[in-house]
């Protein structure tokens, strides 16, 4: 019986009319893959941060008779850090457009340049941190602060790898050039630092802009 | 592009070699076009599209006048504006980008992210109105919904 079925699978593939799946392992470009890729790890990375806000949404209101939203947040300071995010967009865009192009030296000033207000944006974020757990607002005050502070602080640990990530591109473009690894690389890390301001509209807007309305 | 120019220079030699890395180059050239990162045009245009986005909740919640439930909703207004012009301008995202996979990869988890936030809110909104206790009584429930054991509370005072 299981001869038969066999020379009948044999016949199959013999008669080369029925193919169901390809013989030989077709050429894949190195990397070619790696853009998708990376926007699915991008996609998995936005279901965390939609599963914090969903946190923030629902604790958000339990001040447990603590300070809430318009005793804590100056929107003076979240306006400048939305500044530094955005300017850091545009100038990571600007080095892309250099890379394009071929040039070291300005893909590297730009990247620089991203690299600088990235940690503006960052030490703003800390000195607010800052300020808020020297004024007794710690994350173990209440409900809305643990959730403030997990959702704002996972967004500024995603900023700082971003950098760690910066300045090792930087040192490999230093060593190798804009070889077609770096480039993808560099791609990737373009793709991670505009995603990361996607988030930050998220976080402004239903963090710090509605809890001043609440 | 320089490199496809390197390679038609180079091709000269093996013919099989010179073959084998056009196929490559080709494919580098597909994925290019997928993957495109924009013009100084797009970018500026992002960012001029997104400073007036941000600027306008900012100044509504700072110094606006304006009704609060239409700031709330000016704001969120902004805010998703502001999502999809990242999206286009900044992550270059397009229907043909790696042959629309990635388009179909946001939208799936854009449903995800709905359902995860609008569920959450939904769910948790409604246990806290109906089921905390001590909650202040709005006169929706009937106050002798929670009745002494003794029974109603005037023949618990006689």
């Amino acid at each position: 019986m299981a001869s038969a079925v066999n020379t009948a699978d044999h016949a199959a593939t013999n008669s080369d009319e029925v193919v169901f799946y390809l013989e030989d392992e077709h050429e894949h470009a190195e990397g070619s893959s790696t853009a998708l890729g990376f926007w699915v790890y991008l996609m998995s990375d936005c279901l965390i941060f939609a599963i914090l806000f969903a946190i923030y949404g629902v604790l958000g209101t339990s001040y447990a008779a603590g300070p809430g939203p318009q005793d804590l947040f100056e929107l003076e300071l979240v306006a400048v850090n939305t500044a530094m995010l955005l300017f850091s967009s545009i100038t990571y865009g600007f080095a892309m457009l250099q890379m394009d192009k071929g040039n070291v030296r300005a893909t590297q000033l730009w990247l620089a340049i991203t690299g600088v207000f990235g940690l503006c944006f960052l030490g703003i974020e800390l000195y607010e941190f800052h300020h808020l757990i020297e004024i007794g607002a710690t994350p173990q005050r209440s409900a809305f602060l643990s959730a403030f502070f997990t959702l704002v602080g996972t967004h500024g640990l995603h900023v700082t790898f971003g950098i760690i990530w910066l300045v090792t591109l930087m040192v490999q473009v230093n060593m190798h050039g804009l070889i077609p690894a770096n480039r993808r690389r560099l791609m990737c890390l373009s793709m991670f630092w505009h995603f990361l301001d996607v988030i930050w509209i998220g976080v402004f807007t239903f963090v710090y802009l509605m809890g001043m309305l609440r | 592009m320089s490199q496809h120019a390197h390679t038609a220079t180079h091709g000269a030699g093996s013919q099989t070699k010179t073959a084998e890395k056009h196929a490559q180059d080709n494919a580098e050239d597909l994925h290019d076009e997928g993957q495109n990162h924009g013009s100084y045009t797009s970018y500026i245009t992002g960012f001029v599209l997104s400073v007036i986005l941000t600027a306008i909740p900012f100044w509504l919640v700072m110094h606006g006048t304006l009704d609060k439930n239409w700031t709330i909703f000016i704001v969120m207004a902004a805010a998703v504006v502001q999502i999809v012009v990242h999206m286009i301008f900044f992550l270059h995202m397009n229907a043909k980008s790696e042959a629309g996979w990635s388009l179909m990869a946001l939208f799936f988890t854009l449903i995800i992210v709905v359902i995860v936030l609008a569920g959450s809110l939904w769910v948790m909104y409604h246990l806290n109105t109906n089921m905390m206790p001590g909650m202040e009584m709005d006169g929706q429930g009937p106050q002798t919904s929670n009745p002494a054991p003794g029974g109603s509370p005037d023949q618990q005072g006689q």
